[in-house]
């Protein structure tokens, strides 16, 4: 075949982020990628933060008072909001991912129904738990209890 | 989605054009159309083409959804131009853009090459043990209407690559085999008469297999066939996994219909005719 000259038009780390008409399992889809990758630079920094500890004492305490600021203990709760929703979102992938709730393969009648139909409820569901976790971590977090 | 309108009215398109021998980048070029209720954006396409601007490239052939090859990115969403009312999606601004995650040609025609190479790769026909009787054949296989429905649905594939242009995955990952080629391995592994799951399986769960999928469902939403692409990656994820285990199921094949005794051929049916392919 000859080669032509053709523009690339791969959309990129933009397809994840990107708004379009799409589906709500598509921005579940980029809001998991985007909280793994967050709650990874957490675990990251917090492996850094709490290995001072072997330096001195004076070190690890420069720490926990820097990070006792409440800005941190906002990011902290972000961090626990990241956290419920992946775990959740992940329960439900691998339910889905071992074919659980994607129902069976049959004949499409129009108007098309797919396997998203048959997995919202499950989503639903997951989605209200993750809700509650982010709301009672919240009032933990936040301070509220006192 | 836009209110319907059921009057005449004038829509501005905003057509996304490239041409690779003038442009380092593709360019956005208005034009309006005066729109009918009923017109499919590739009549307003056509429309631009006869009136305004012949320069305008673009790829269709059957106009009634059936063919594939008019995949376009209609305002934010891959669809076919043949089958899209301009006023089901818009009452002002159309955006047409190429097939994201293909390569552009020119202006609205992408490069398709890479799905039916991933299509190929997945061997997307019947792979038997039994070589003699696929080359010379005694008979027609048995298969109940229950073992048709685990695949039929997964057969009505046109080769658009809508699904592929929806994929965030692949958007990323441009040696993921994808949403168009996956169901298609699985549409035959579940097939009774094929004996291809442990040849498939080589390239289905590799790397850049079906465990890179993570349903963000957007091919199975898009795809104007119903063919639930994102479901066929799910069930085989689970087909690969109860293999790995060794706890897949060995499901009851196939077997070749006898021939009806006690009957003479109507002598009016002509004999099948001659090989066309050298057989070896």
């Amino acid at each position: 075949m000859a080669e032509y000259k053709k523009y690339s038009n791969r959309l990129g780390i933009t397809g994840w982020l990107a708004g379009g008409r799409w589906g709500i399992e598509r921005y579940l889809y980029s809001l998991h990628r985007i909280t793994g990758l967050g709650i990874l630079l957490y675990f990251i920094l917090h492996i850094f933060v709490t290995s001072s500890r072997v330096f001195s004492m004076d070190a690890w305490e420069k720490w926990m008072g820097f990070f006792g600021s409440p800005i941190f203990k906002f990011g902290e709760f972000l961090v626990f909001v990241a956290f419920a929703f992946h775990a959740v979102n992940g329960i439900r992938l691998f339910l889905i991912e071992l074919g659980f709730a994607v129902g069976k393969a049959e004949e499409p009648i129009y108007p098309y129904k797919s396997s998203l139909n048959t997995q919202r409820p499950l989503m639903v569901v997951l989605m209200i738990v993750a809700i509650v976790l982010i709301a009672a971590g919240g009032y933990e977090f936040l301070g509220l209890t006192h | 989605m836009a209110k319907k309108i059921h009057k005449e009215t004038d829509i501005v398109f905003h057509i996304r054009r490239y041409n690779p021998e003038l442009d380092s980048k593709p360019l956005w070029k208005k034009y309006t159309v005066h729109v009918e209720p009923g017109m499919t954006v590739l009549d307003g396409l056509h429309q631009i083409r006869e009136t305004q601007d012949a320069s305008l490239s673009l790829r269709y052939s059957c106009r009634m959804g059936v063919c594939g090859s008019c995949g376009m990115l209609l305002n934010g969403r891959p669809s076919l131009a043949c089958n899209t009312q301009i006023l089901d999606i818009t009452t002002k601004v159309l955006t047409v853009a190429s097939l994201p995650n293909f390569d552009i040609i020119k202006d609205l025609v992408p490069d398709l090459t890479p799905l039916f190479e991933k299509h190929i790769s997945t061997s997307p026909h019947i792979v038997r043990n039994d070589a003699d009787e696929m080359l010379n054949p005694t008979g027609e296989f048995y298969q109940t209407p229950e073992e048709l429905t685990r695949y039929l649905q997964f057969t009505y594939c046109i080769k658009c690559g809508l699904c592929m242009s929806a994929c965030p995955t692949l958007a990323t990952d441009p040696e993921y085999i994808g949403s168009q080629a996956l169901p298609q391995a699985y549409r035959y592994n579940v097939d009774t008469r094929d004996d291809g799951f442990n040849l498939r399986k080589k390239i289905v769960g590799s790397t850049h297999g079906v465990f890179r999928c993570h349903y963000a469902g957007e091919c199975s939403n898009v795809c104007p066939k119903g063919v639930d692409p994102a479901r066929a990656i799910q069930l085989m994820k689970r087909e690969l996994v109860l293999d790995y285990l060794k706890l897949k199921k060995h499901r009851a094949k196939s077997h070749i219909c006898s021939k009806p005794e006690g009957v003479e051929r109507i002598p009016e049916i002509p004999e099948a005719p001659p090989f066309t392919v050298e057989q070896k």
